[in-house]
């Protein structure tokens, strides 16, 4: 994305300004999230539409202390991100490094952990097709959207360490650390829906 | 906080030199834009040799095509094709059309080359990811078509791939298996690639405009491209995951699409849980939009075009991009009426029909005001202004026979008939066809500095014109007879006597397709020998044709970007210039309709 700063400068004053003052850059972002979103949401649709249509669907979850700790991991990492834009708006360089690699690095704890989730369901026998409990549709449902997710929190963790170097050596701004900032809020924030969606719902009575 | 030198090393990329980024990687939204133009060229060649084939075999069921069997290993015996061929070039035929031509050329190819020079910026902001959006769509087509070459040959779902025949496998028919794999990998490519495109043609209407372009002096044709990405952004996000979750079908195991209980050839498929109408209503999602985004950029083409050959502004500017905004909108809220028979609550039928039948508001709305800007306009007549009239013509003979479709009472009897099939042919596929046409003939002389021969242009546009309502007309009939779409054969009693109607079909479409040639040498001719064009031709007003050099340089406008001062169609006024005022003049003028 490092060609993008074309609004901001160059012709600066000989262009029109930015519609709502958002340069190019961020209002790419935006709209990558306005077309993630619509993904996301076609796969929870799907998820409610064949969980409607499936009288045999199994809830298997017992406990939500696993769910609860990855909750708190991504949304203290949103928190943690957040300080990193202020530091790097304050011109805080090495602040805002430390921030952002903690970012990562909560990025990295909820992905294990994650995983670990997986691990221990595929132990019981949950397969994208088939599982012990019900109908096969769960496991489908249930792999592809937070395997969805966890790409898309893998894919922000890169980012964060690439961009927060760079952001070091000079080579990104402020601006471009709190551009990422606002994928990794959405990426957290579409956890908020999975999580009753896909978790809660599902709980065993 | 701005690093201003990096922001301008970045403004300024100087232009390319060597070979591979100047023609193959190019960085340029303006060779981007006739790359796709190109592939978009070739991918309607290669759709329509398959109509041909199709065609032939419809009018003359037993007929041998010399040569067919290349294309298949056993789709066609003795060159003559098996029902299942048949299919197989019907899907593709489709899918070839409609991603890789009319959604290319309108908005990807024109979009590239024209929006970035129409709101008078250098280039678009993101170059990288426009390359990308290019090669993307261009191995997608690529991975579509060779799937006639693995494994049985290509799906023969149709485009749509209604599940569950998409969604089980080889067992269902060849190409099922790694066609369907193909055909899925294929188009969710082809979305990434657009997601990409459409990033870019927002951010660039956005925030890429030139001082004093405000976005009401947006010519149409810009505002059309704009339009259509803001529908590109969230319908193919809709597509591709559906495409992941049938790719997951087939090679993972998943029951997304495939219900239990299915029994092919004797054969229990082991499947479960999985919903047919889940594709439907994911793939119509984005389906429905499809049919705007193939058609408005079309619309926004027509509309910039006549304006200048009128030498008048249209009655209402704001009020057609309204409508534009309109079918935007409501595209979304309509594609329930691609289910009427698909087993859907009847409730949710009424509540798609009621919208379908709002769509048609915007889309006369736009029509009367091209009938009534026309009306009393010293219309020029050139190749450009006449598939502008073409289009119209064909969109309300096309459109017409939606308000039947839209409507549940009726749609039962004539779904999935050759009503259907007609309807859309004409409608999206050659009104869109038409405003491709009247793009390349208006921007040629821009694009590669010299003009397109008028006579052979206008005997394109004749042939085109008839031939496609002496193809396209019959159609309806058909349907009305009850001839199913997807036949390939005439064998109930019925069907019978409408074999002379198919026979006249065919050799209407043959013809129709050879006075093509005469487009694409003219095309070619043109583009080495044509007449050396100026830098407005058409004394029109828009930035594109204030370009320092026709075509225009790396960076559009040399050292300084222009600045706007007037309304996109300034015509029908007085000025040093004659009866028009361009947008980046300074001149001030008498403006008769400086409203618009």
């Amino acid at each position: 994305m490092s060609q993008a700063g074309m609004t901001a400068g160059g012709h600066a004053g000989l262009m029109e300004r930015p519609m709502f003052s958002v340069p190019a850059k961020k209002m790419a972002m935006w709209l990558f999230i306005i077309a993630d979103t619509t993904t996301f949401a076609a796969c929870l649709v799907a998820y409610g539409f064949i969980r409607n249509a499936n009288p045999n669907w199994p809830r298997p979850f017992h406990s939500i202390t696993n769910l609860a700790l990855m909750t708190f991991i991504l949304l203290t990492s949103s928190l943690t991100m957040l300080m990193g834009v202020r530091a790097a708006k304050a011109g805080d360089k090495s602040g805002a490094l430390r921030w952002t690699l903690a970012t990562a690095a909560l990025g990295i704890m909820f992905a294990l952990l994650h995983l670990r989730e997986w691990m221990t369901l595929i132990h019981e026998g949950m397969r994208l097709f088939k599982n012990p409990w019900g109908t096969g549709q769960f496991g489908a449902a249930f792999y592809s959207i937070t395997g969805l997710h966890l790409t898309h929190v893998t894919g922000g963790v890169i980012a964060l360490v690439a961009v927060g170097l760079r952001y070091k050596a000079g080579r990104y701004n402020a601006d471009d650390l709190e551009i990422l900032g606002l994928y990794w809020h959405f990426v957290d924030l579409v956890w908020m829906f999975v999580v009753p969606l896909v978790y809660l719902l599902n709980l065993a009575h | 906080m701005h690093d201003a030198s990096a922001h301008n090393q970045v403004a300024h990329h100087a232009p390319p030199t060597s070979f591979i980024r100047k023609h193959v990687f190019s960085l340029d939204h303006k060779v981007i834009g006739k790359q796709y133009y190109g592939l978009a060229l070739v991918a309607v060649l290669v759709g329509m040799a398959l109509s041909w084939l199709m065609r032939i075999h419809l009018g003359w069921t037993n007929f041998a095509i010399p040569g067919l069997h290349l294309l298949s290993k056993n789709g066609a015996p003795g060159n003559v094709m098996t029902p299942e061929f048949y299919l197989q070039l019907m899907t593709m035929h489709a899918t070839i059309m409609v991603f890789f031509v009319l959604t290319t050329a309108p908005f990807a190819a024109f979009g590239n080359y024209f929006l970035p020079i129409q709101v008078g910026a250098e280039d678009m902001p993101f170059p990288h990811f426009n390359m990308m959006s290019f090669w993307v769509t261009f191995v997608a087509f690529l991975v579509l078509v060779s799937s006639f070459f693995v494994g049985q040959g290509p799906t023969l779902g149709g485009w749509t791939q209604y599940a569950p025949l998409s969604a089980l496998g080889e067992v269902t028919g060849p190409g099922q298996g790694s066609g369907v794999v193909l055909w899925a990998i294929s188009i969710a490519m082809f979305c990434v690639g657009q997601l990409l495109g459409s990033l870019n043609f927002i951010t660039t209407t956005l925030d890429m405009r030139t001082r004093g372009m405000s976005l009401w002096r947006l010519p149409l044709s810009s505002w059309s491209w704009f339009i259509t990405s803001c529908m590109g952004l969230t319908a193919f996000a809709v597509l591709m995951p559906a495409c992941i979750l049938l790719i997951l079908d087939h090679v993972a195991g998943t029951s997304f699409f495939a219900p239990g209980g299915s029994v092919i050839n004797d054969q229990v498929q082991p499947h479960s849980g999985g919903s047919t109408l889940l594709w439907q209503h994911l793939f119509w999602f984005f389906g429905h939009p499809e049919v705007y985004i193939a058609i408005v950029p079309g619309m926004g083409i027509v509309s910039h075009v006549l304006v200048t050959n009128m030498r008048k502004p249209m009655l209402s500017h704001r009020v057609l991009v309204y409508s534009f905004g309109a079918l935007a909108v409501l595209s979304y809220m309509v594609y329930g009426h691609h289910m009427f028979v698909s087993g859907m609550n009847p409730v949710s039928s009424l509540a798609f029909s009621f919208p379908t039948l709002i769509i048609t508001i915007p889309s006369t709305v736009i029509v009367l005001i091209w009938l009534g800007s026309l009306y009393g306009a010293k219309l020029r007549i050139n190749a450009a202004s006449l598939f502008s009239l073409g289009f119209i013509s064909m969109f309300i003979a096309g459109g017409v026979s939606g308000f039947f479709l839209a409507q549940p009472s009726t749609d039962i009897m004539l779904h999935a008939t050759y009503f259907v099939v007609g309807h859309f042919h004409m409608v999206m596929g050659v009104a869109a066809m038409f405003g491709i046409f009247a793009g390349t003939y208006f921007w040629f002389p821009k694009m590669f500095g010299r003009m397109m021969n008028e006579t052979l242009g206008r005997i394109h546009f004749w042939f085109s014109f008839v031939g496609a309502y002496a193809i396209f007309m019959p159609f309806h009939y058909l349907g009305m007879a009850g001839n199913v779409r997807r036949y390939q054969a005439f064998t109930p009693d019925y069907m019978q006597p409408l074999v002379p109607l198919h026979q006249f079909i065919t050799i209407a479409a043959l013809v129709t397709g050879v006075a093509q040639l005469v487009f694409l040498y003219n095309l070619f001719h043109s583009r080495f020998w044509g007449k050396p064009a100026s830098d407005n031709p058409w004394q029109a007003t828009s930035l594109e044709w204030s370009t320092p050099t026709t075509p225009p340089p790396h960076n559009n406008f040399g050292d300084k970007l222009p600045e706007v001062y007037h309304d996109p169609y300034q015509y029908g006024v007085e000025s040093s210039l004659g009866d028009y005022v361009m947008q980046a003049s300074p001149e001030q003028v008498k403006t008769v309709h400086d409203e618009a």
